[in-house]
């Protein structure tokens, strides 16, 4: 993977530099201290990771299907919640995406699915793409060549985002 | 760069070319450190989305992890000090 991280406009930089400032709002916001309640720090470990998803799909702007329903989702999600908590109910219902609960949809996937490799479709592929599009932000909507392409870049920015939380977290861990 | 391949698909459903689904999984298989070492033509199409749908969750729950931790550090960071330097070598990995 080779990243040109010289450069300030790589991905790598813009995705860094949003992803820290908004670790200092979440930390500005309210500071944990060693009398949090575990909810307060699950809240935080939320906020977290919606803002690293967030900041990437940000730093990706619209230009891919994938980070645009990412950022429709997120944006969409925030909206509910706010309305929610204001006591209004809002019907919005939001488009199924399943980035956010990813994992539950993993586990219904592997159970409901057998891995019978049928070559019942063109590609022969129909099982694997029907599971790659559960995965990838926005995949149900795209023919199979464009889940590939969106696959492939969604990987790239994921790896990327990765390297970043994990060279962060060792540093803040040096303390 | 995502260059408009459908030019190919006509009227009727997917008429996507073999050839560009084959481009499009071998660039995959080259994204994916499992696969990356096999690069022989004996690893099929299925098996490629199979090992990609298994890395995109393992990379999603590596997300998951990360942000754990960094829930917990923060708690003890002093974040203003320490953001130019991480910034810093962030950029010149």
């Amino acid at each position: 993977m080779d990243l040109q991280t010289s450069n300030p406009n790589s991905l790598k930089s813009r995705f860094a530099t949003r992803f820290l400032r908004a670790l200092n709002q979440i930390n500005a916001r309210k500071p944990i201290s060693s009398s949090s309640s575990p909810g307060e720090i699950f809240q935080r470990y939320r906020r977290i990771k919606v803002a690293a998803d967030m900041s990437m799909a940000y730093s990706v702007r619209s230009r891919r299907t994938w980070s645009r329903a990412t950022l429709w989702r997120l944006r969409t999600r925030s909206r509910r919640r706010r309305l929610a908590s204001l006591g209004r109910r809002s019907s919005v219902k939001t488009r199924t995406t399943t980035a956010a609960s990813h994992l539950a949809a993993v586990v219904v996937e592997k159970t409901s699915h057998g891995k019978e490799n049928k070559e019942d479709d063109g590609g022969g592929v129909g099982v694997e793409a029907e599971e790659l599009r559960e995965l990838v932000p926005g995949g149900e909507s795209m023919d199979l060549c464009n889940l590939l392409d969106e696959t492939a870049h969604y990987i790239k920015c994921l790896t990327t985002q990765v390297q970043v939380m994990r060279t962060i977290a060792n540093l803040y861990s040096l303390e | 760069m995502s260059s408009r391949r459908s030019r190919s698909r006509q009227s009727s459903g997917s008429r996507i070319t073999d050839d560009q689904i084959i481009d499009l999984v071998s660039k995959l298989q080259r994204l994916i450190p499992e696969l990356r070492a096999r690069r022989s033509d004996k690893v099929s199409a299925s098996k490629v989305l199979q090992e990609t749908c298994n890395y995109i969750r393992n990379l999603h729950r590596e997300v998951d992890g990360l942000s754990d931790r960094l829930s917990q550090l923060l708690a003890s960071a002093d974040t203003d000090s320490d953001q130019a330097a991480i910034i810093r070598s962030l950029l010149m990995e």
